[in-house]
């Protein structure tokens, strides 16, 4: 973009862009660094004065760099960063992703059974944080179904527990009462200000702390009940020492009683987890494996199809989104193309391409004439003219489209004129609303001064002395338009171009009202992922993905055309 | 002098009087409806009376029904919630609570119950579909035509909508797959409680797209719900899909040629959901109003303004007439037995989980 008279290095004179490259210069001719008038060397002088005002600069601008920053790119920063952000199953399921690391997505077998054990605690801890529907409609995205799944397990998954906390309790009592198992597993200085706590709630209730040694003898249920006491403490609020715990710690309690023997424990209420280790390895203890369960709450968990999908979407990123918005999905196998019935949005992106670029050149068809007329007509009548054409500007958007219905329906103002013309017949009505014909008029309509506006500027710059000496030199009208005056408008139309084009990319509600089936755009897919289906993920796609396009043709426009040859103005 | 320090010890007073209150019950509420004669209804059946009883208490309107879930996301993760009580359909409230933006509520505490002394979970009864969602009203989509442009021998059968040999001309439709798919496969000889099994499977989905393509060529889709009954007053299309109260309103208050066909209505329920996270001040005001204005008088007051039927079993003989055209509002319920002999109830569980799968295939159907 280097003009003449902004050049920095054509510009001579006493800046102190040019002192300082005056400076440079001295200094590579060796003659010892040249000094200010204050002894300092030169150079540091003059950086000292130029940063000043480029800090003056900056503090001017600061307003509006930040007003920018805050509500523009950043929120368009995090909305992109949507598209591939995918912590969502990695922090519901934490265990189960660990535990499915080493799972063939591509293999047809279920996972191994401590896979469905993983999902058995995650699922529980999950739906205790009413978080585990959220997952759900999370991957009910990838795959239809899992949004009821996930549903369903949140409260079917308690079966469990309660199988275990029924025997456990009609062995005794305690087991169902907070007291004993805070005594087995809480560290008893923690209790004691646990209590005081509660006497007195003051401050921040102590953090919950495990019995020492205990993890070591009952490990799973020492992470199930610290999981249990530290949410009652954080997101309840309750004191642990009151709260009997989750179904989940009796299931975490029958595994770790299964698998060792209790007989040397002399620690809190040895008689009563004896009691309890004995009774589970009795013949009459009835146990469900962690997949049966989960086959109980639903079939679909021994189908593999919702294990390979919880793998493929374990990463915190994934490239998902950008597959399904080129039509595409992710598979056990890679990427592979979606079914023919399936695939949409490469038709809508190109839709919306060869709309735009439609758009585009009906309104130069009809704005260049206005616009040459407008800067050709003595200033009155162009004023007035003027005013036609803003008077758009100031009409709702709504309004104006709804207007189009009006005009252009089967039963509208010219199909009727057409009939009374005798032109159409009454049952050969033309269709003009609800496809991409009506798109096109409704759109080139509320494009249009956006075209006229910049061709005006740039025309009303052009003297009429080259015309006329084109003439004058014997050339014909045509010829003078063509070889004189229209190269010199190019600019304005370049500019009117860019912006019809670029708004029009965009558009969604003008097609929404009158595009019917055929002459919707890419934007309005867009809209109904943001309001209606909440997927965000793959709104965000769609936009990254049309945002990209648009800079593609940016940059193909820059090297065909030259952006210096857009002007918005004179 | 005395009398402004006077003044000034009486505002300083009644600020403290109300900040003392506020603690208790906040005295603002924003309320999120649908906007049009259904806001209104909602308007003068439940929140005039109810400022008449706590004139403290200032309230307003906000009509975002239409973007509630995304909204309300976008307010969830900016951790403001500027609203208080949303108004949604059932659909969105399935979804608002398994994303955890609306708030469970426990029905027979924090209800009223029924004027018939039944709990509120009987007197709601299946409506109740979740944790979150009060229903107010029970609503339908189905089908309104032009009198004048049926012939002698109007549609009786929603399968008249896919009959084109004897009901020329255009049909408009929602341009979404729920309802359009089981309509048609239903006309396509599917038994009604078979229908969501064959949706169920990829051939069922061909099979409803196959009937709508017979009459693919001859449908406008419509987006809000105000379109159909202004396209049926252009003569634009001969029959289409609404809500039944946009058409009550265009026939009994604007006159219109139009007629109701109420075969195979699709039930759908629409109702209030709290927003979750709200401060305790706010929640306390709005947990009171809710009880209020979901009481068995106010939900049959709300009928005299609109024809969608109370959602509580105990408002049903409270149904009055309308408030200004004096008819009876009982025959222009979606829920009266004569309109009601053959009904679609829209499983919305099932729409839940097949909703983004279907829609893909509709939308790339509708593309082509």
């Amino acid at each position: 973009m280097s003009h003449p008279a902004t050049d920095p290095d054509k510009i001579i004179g006493t800046t102190p862009d040019n002192a300082l490259r005056n400076a440079d210069r001295a200094d590579a001719r060796a003659d010892g660094p040249v000094l200010a008038a204050d002894g300092t060397p030169l150079k540091r002088s003059l950086a000292r004065a130029l940063r000043a005002q480029k800090l003056r600069a900056l503090a001017l601008i600061a307003p509006l760099l930040i007003f920018v920053l805050v509500s523009f790119i950043a929120p368009i920063g995090d909305m992109l960063f949507r598209s591939v952000e995918n912590q969502i199953v990695k922090d519901t399921l934490p265990r189960t992703v660990v535990a499915l690391r080493d799972y063939d997505a591509a293999s047809t077998e279920l996972p191994r059974d401590e896979v469905f054990e993983a999902a058995y605690y995650d699922i529980f801890y999950a739906a205790e944080r009413k978080i585990h529907t959220r997952l759900g409609s999370r991957l009910n995205y990838e795959m239809s179904g899992a949004s009821s799944l996930f549903r369903k397990s949140g409260r079917g998954l308690d079966d469990v527990g309660e199988l275990y906390q029924d025997q456990f309790e009609a062995l005794n009592e305690g087991w169902d009462e907070a007291g004993p198992w805070v005594e087995i597993m809480a560290d008893p200085e923690w209790v004691t200000e646990q209590a005081a706590w509660d006497a007195a709630p003051e401050g921040r209730m102590p953090r919950f702390e495990l019995r020492e040694g205990i993890a070591e003898i009952l490990p799973r249920t020492s992470e199930a009940y610290e999981t249990f006491a530290r949410f009652t403490q954080v997101e309840e609020g309750d004191s642990p020492l009151e709260e009997e715990p989750w179904s989940a710690v009796h299931t975490a309690l029958y595994q770790d009683l299964s698998a060792t023997d209790l007989s040397g424990y002399s620690g809190p209420r040895a008689d009563m987890l004896q009691a309890a280790d004995a009774l589970v390895e009795s013949d009459g203890f009835e146990t469900v494996a962690f997949r049966d369960a989960f086959a109980e709450v639903d079939e679909d968990w021994v189908e593999p199809e919702i294990w390979q999908t919880i793998k493929m979407y374990s990463p915190a990123y994934t490239s998902g989104y950008f597959l399904n918005s080129i039509d595409m999905q992710k598979t056990a196998d890679g990427p592979a193309l979606r079914d023919a019935d399936e695939r949409i949005y490469g038709l809508l992106f190109w839709r919306t391409l060869f709309m735009s670029l439609v758009i585009t050149f009906s309104c130069i068809l009809l704005g260049y004439p206005i616009a040459y007329l407008l800067s050709n007509l003595p200033s009155g009548k162009a004023n007035l003219l003027m005013i036609l054409v803003l008077l758009p500007f100031w009409t709702s958007l709504l309004v104006r489209t709804s207007a189009w219905k009006v005009m252009l329906q089967q039963q509208g103002v010219i199909n009727d004129v057409l009939v009374w013309l005798g032109m159409v017949s009454d049952d050969g009505r033309l269709v003009m609303i609800n496809n991409q014909f009506g798109t096109i008029v409704a759109m080139t309509h509320i494009l249009l001064p956006f075209m006229i506006l910049p061709m005006f500027s740039v025309m009303s710059t052009i003297p009429v002395s080259y015309t006329r000496a084109a003439k004058s030199l014997g050339a014909t009208n045509w010829t003078a338009f063509w070889r004189v005056y229209f190269p010199q408008s190019v600019p304005g139309i370049g500019a009117g171009s860019i912006l019809v084009f670029i708004l029009s990319i965009g558009y969604y509600i003008t097609p929404e009202i009158v595009g019917g089936t055929s002459g919707i755009f890419i934007s309005n897919r867009i809209a109904y992922h943001i309001s209606s289906s909440l997927n965000w993920g793959l709104a965000a796609a769609l936009g990254s993905i049309l945002l990209v396009v648009v800079l593609i043709l940016y940059w193909a426009y820059d090297r065909i055309v030259g952006i210096d040859n857009v002007k918005l103005g004179g | 002098m005395k009398l402004s320090t006077t003044l000034l010890a009486t505002s300083a007073l009644t600020a403290a009087a109300v900040a003392a209150h506020a603690q208790d019950m906040a005295d603002d509420m924003t309320l999120v409806s649908w906007g049009g004669a259904y806001q209104e209804s909602q308007n003068k059946a439940y929140l005039q009376p109810y400022l008449e009883e706590h004139p403290e208490v200032s309230a307003s309107w906000d009509e975002s029904s239409a973007e509630a879930v995304a909204k309300l996301r976008a307010m969830n993760e900016a951790g403001n919630i500027t609203w208080d009580l949303v108004d949604v359909v059932a659909s969105d409230a399935l979804r608002l609570c398994d994303e955890g933006l609306a708030m469970e509520l426990d029905f027979n505490e924090v209800l009223a119950e029924g004027d018939d002394g039944s709990t509120p979970e009987e007197d709601f009864g299946d409506l109740l579909i979740n944790d979150c969602f009060v229903p107010q009203i029970v609503y339908s989509t189905t089908f309104g035509y032009r009198t004048d442009m049926v012939g002698d021998t109007p549609p009786s059968s929603v399968c008249d909508v896919f009959d084109l040999e004897t009901y020329p001309g255009k049909r408009a439709l929602q341009k979404r797959p729920i309802d359009n798919m089981e309509w048609a496969l239903y006309c396509d000889g599917v038994e009604k409680d078979e229908i969501y099994d064959v949706l169920g499977t990829d051939e069922g989905v061909d099979r409803a797209l196959a009937k709508l393509d017979t009459i693919k060529d001859q449908v406008v889709w419509w987006t809000a719900g105000a379109e159909t009954p202004q396209l049926l007053a252009d003569g634009e299309v001969v029959m289409g899909s609404t809500f039944n109260g946009r058409l009550f309103s265009a026939i009994a208050e604007q006159d219109q040629p139009i007629d109701m066909l109420w075969d195979m209505q699709s039930f759908d329920l629409d109702g209030w959901i709290i927003p979750e996270g709200l401060p305790e001040d706010r929640l306390a005001r709005v947990l009171d109003f809710l009880k209020f204005a979901t009481d068995t008088q106010r939900l049959a007051d709300q009928a005299k303004y609109i024809s969608y039927g109370p959602a509580r079993n105990s408002s049903a003989p409270l149904v009055g007439q309308h408030a200004e055209l004096g008819i009876d509002m009982a025959p222009h319920m979606p829920t009266d037995p004569a309109n009601a002999t053959n009904v679609h109830l829209y499983d919305y569980e099932w729409w839940a989980d097949n909703r983004d799968d279907l829609d893909a295939k509709f939308q790339s159907w509708l593309a082509q």
